[in-house]
């Protein structure tokens, strides 16, 4: 028989100030098992520790029940207090008589006190029943799968290289860079993204720890964190993906027209894919974004005129030097910016903010104008959301030094007439109607999650939002790791992001993979699920049920196993086993049975 | 579309930054007489900006406008809407416009006659001619004989030492 010892906290007035304790005390010494019991002010505080640590070396206890707050709050303290006095940390549970009794029941003492004591009982009935258990450990992997050769990819690379760990780089274009290269300068100081790029991608190249596969893709993955399987294919092409090749068709014709992407003929491409299979213990997502097609915006032209172009269209001119409208070759003079086109549209296309155009667009019409000194920039907006280190001064500053001219409304409609692009809209400042006859016309496009990276998240087993990017762990307190352990998010694949935040985001992701890195050896908790290979039938249904892809059937054995690593301990699959073959460690059907005892 | 030199011309009389404005509001939210102005002294920053030069020489804010500079005491640019209002006037006048406040422009007018003529004001001839100009001849009457009862307005008119001075400034803007 066990000797349970239980240790019932005030909380200042918190739980006594409704539970009668001194009672509770007095009613669980009498329950069966029970060798000690005591009620303290502050269980969680120094002395309060201490006493738990006294009454274990003299009743010899071998079980502890703190009766206190959440075990969200204070289970941790308690399982290290029982461990530092020598009981196995799985044999202490915590009992909650704040959140779920003192706080909720206040007018109500009696019955309180009540709950408390049937409370109590029950988890001794689990102490009773829980098996000492230590963590698992599990060999960990100590190389880092970047997927993703922009200016994400390319610094989590860097760091994770850096630190002295090997890294695969997996681009799916034939050059590393991602939509960067595309940049012409880059706001706030018209720094040229080249040149920034060609360092980083020579850094990279260079790299003794970092091996790089262009045209390639991950095609499957397995295993998990500490322990993945990776299936690259290099010469990999993904059906109507598209290869970009900027500034390409500039010698041509002498006008710098925005070059359109093009396929790329397949006789150029490695014939062969290659298949490459990579041991990682750690990824990081790094795909980027694409521009929502201007053919989605039928109200601005359909993408059928051509002098009205997209943002990257745009950049690739100013990349290319001279900004000539696609149409004759002329230079603009009178360029009208949309900005949210398809963005803020909850009607429409896509309700969120995308983010980078307010500033990207800023940059624009103060380059032209840097470039066509006596041409008209107008910007249409909705809000100027210019929120960064220096960045509503850069707008303000394309407002008052470059005379470009910011027209509060969302344009109605763009289309063709003349040669010219009439633009309708509105300037809500003056309550006036607004039509301009421009020369060209750029549309500041949503930002969307990079073509094929819904298909990859399935690969990956990662959750996306309902647009494709993927889903961070938490939206405040973990914004860079992803649901799934050991996949980190790095850039505009988890959302609309721009450059240092984006450098911010990837190094966050290289510096948990480093944390992981760090560690000897993966620690799992041990509370997961088991099978009881005697009664599985093999049927397979904990494997459907398993929301973690914790659950396979055995290679050759007509059974179903635990991937130890992937589970969570959740109890789905407790549920769908229909020979109750299926448990979880410490929370057994036997003894949930047995704690329902004394509530019955 | 916009008449750039419209605003460039209108920055360069008044000294005034218009580029610069927020359309935070604030100056019309504090303006004591925005209530009666066609546009308000926001929107006619915008509409100076625009280019609508017709709009704004035929609106009446300008010459509503009473010149207190509370709009630039509070602006977060420090843009002063007076000097502009007064560019607007002046433009108004060149263009050959009618005033769109008639009497605010009679009184201009009266107040301008009396200080070329006495080198200060004489209230009772300048409001007399006011009167005659702006072809109103009786509003405020009684509280013009209650002012006069109580002796706060001079029946005779005071000249300055050196109206010649004041003379002068008068020729040297044409009038």
């Amino acid at each position: 028989m066990r000797k349970i010892g239980v240790f019932v906290c005030h909380c200042g007035l918190n739980i006594a100030g409704t539970i009668d304790v001194q009672r509770v005390v007095e009613e669980i010494k009498k329950y069966p098992g029970v060798a000690f019991a005591t009620d303290y002010k502050y269980m969680c505080s120094d002395p309060g520790q201490a006493l738990i640590r006294e009454a274990v070396a003299d009743y010899g206890l071998d079980g502890v029940v703190v009766a206190a707050c959440s075990p969200a709050m204070h289970e941790v303290t308690f399982r290290k207090t029982a461990r530092a006095a020598g009981v196995n940390p799985y044999l202490t549970e915590i009992a909650n008589i704040r959140e779920q009794i003192s706080w909720v029941h206040q007018t109500q003492p009696e019955e309180a006190t009540r709950k408390a004591i049937e409370t109590i009982a029950t988890i001794i009935e689990k102490v009773r029943y829980d098996e000492a258990l230590e963590p698992f450990s599990l060999p960990l992997v100590k190389r880092a799968l970047v997927i993703g050769g922009g200016i994400a990819g390319m610094t989590a690379a860097l760091h994770i290289a850096d630190a002295g760990y090997p890294v695969v780089l997996v681009e799916r274009e034939a050059q590393l860079g991602g939509k960067m290269r595309q940049l012409s300068g880059l706001y706030l100081n018209f720094d040229a993204a080249p040149d920034l790029l060609e360092t980083k991608i020579a850094a990279v190249m260079q790299h003794p720890n970092i091996q790089v596969l262009t045209n390639a893709e991950v095609v499957e993955l397995g295993g998990y964190v500490g322990n993945f399987t990776v299936k690259v294919s290099s010469g990999f092409q993904v059906p109507g993906s598209r290869l970009q090749v900027p500034g390409s068709e500039t010698a041509q014709s002498g006008i710098n027209l925005a070059p359109e992407t093009r396929n790329l003929e397949p006789e150029t491409q490695n014939p062969e894919p290659e298949t490459f299979t990579f041991d990682i213990g750690a990824i990081v997502v790094a795909t980027g974004f694409d521009l929502l097609p201007k053919s989605e915006l039928g109200e601005y032209g359909g993408g059928r005129p051509p002098d009205v172009i997209d943002g990257l269209q745009f950049e690739r001119m100013l990349a290319g030097g001279e900004i000539r409208r696609p149409s004759d070759g002329a230079v603009p003079k009178e360029v009208v910016w949309v900005q949210c086109a398809g963005s803020r549209d909850p009607e429409l296309h896509m309700p969120y903010c995308s983010k980078i155009c307010c500033m990207y667009v800023a940059k624009q019409a103060i380059a032209y104008k840097q470039r066509v000194p006596d041409g008209q920039a107008y910007v249409f907006y909705i809000d100027i959301r210019s929120q960064g280190k220096g960045y509503e001064e850069f707008v303000q500053r394309a407002m008052s030094e470059y005379d470009v001219l910011y027209l509060r409304g969302k344009v109605a409609r763009v289309f063709e007439e003349d040669g010219r692009v009439v633009v309708y809209g509105v300037d809500t400042l003056s309550g006036k109607a607004v039509e301009v006859q421009a020369d060209l016309v750029v549309l500041a496009t949503a930002v969307v999650p990079s073509t094929g990276a819904r298909d990859l998240a399935q690969r990956l087993r990662v959750s996306t939002d309902e647009y494709g990017f993927f889903s961070e762990a938490h939206p405040k307190l973990r914004p860079v790791e992803s649901l799934t352990a050991g996949i980190f998010l790095a850039g505009a694949a988890q959302f609309p992001k721009d450059i240092p935040e984006t450098v911010a985001q990837a190094s966050g992701a290289a510096a948990k993979v480093l944390g992981l890195f760090a560690q000897q050896e993966m620690v799992q908790e041990p509370t997961i699920a088991f099978v009881d290979e005697e009664l599985c039938a093999g049927c397979g249904l904990c494997v459907a049920a398993c929301p973690y892809e914790a659950r396979v059937m055995h290679s050759w054995k007509p059974i179903a196993v635990v991937q130890t690593a992937l589970c969570q301990g959740c109890g789905a699959c407790v549920v769908a086993c229909p020979n109750k073959a299926s448990s979880l460690r410490n929370l057994s059907t036997e003894q949930l049975l047995a704690m329902m005892e004394p509530v019955l | 579309m916009p008449n750039t030199s419209f605003s460039e011309i209108i920055q360069t009389r008044s000294g005034e930054p218009l580029h610069t404005c927020y359309f935070c509001q604030k100056c019309t939210a504090g303006c004591p007489v925005a209530y009666a102005m066609d546009y308000k002294p926001a929107q006619v920053v915008r509409l100076i900006l625009l280019g609508r030069r017709d709009t704004l020489l035929r609106s009446n804010a300008p010459w509503l406008c009473v010149g207190c500079d509370t709009c630039g005491a509070r602006c977060p640019n420090d843009i002063y809407l007076a000097p502009v209002m007064d560019v607007l006037k002046e433009m108004a006048l060149e263009a050959g416009l009618a005033p769109a406040e008639k009497k605010v422009y009679a009184l201009h007018q009266s107040f301008l006659d009396s200080i070329k003529l006495w080198g200060r004001t004489h209230e009772l001839s300048m409001l007399m001619e006011y009167k005659l100009r702006a072809v109103d001849l009786f509003t405020d009457l009684d509280l013009g004989l209650r002012l006069m009862l109580k002796g706060k307005i001079a029946l005779l008119p005071e000249r300055v030492k050196d109206l010649e001075r004041v003379r002068a400034l008068y020729r040297r803007v044409g009038r």
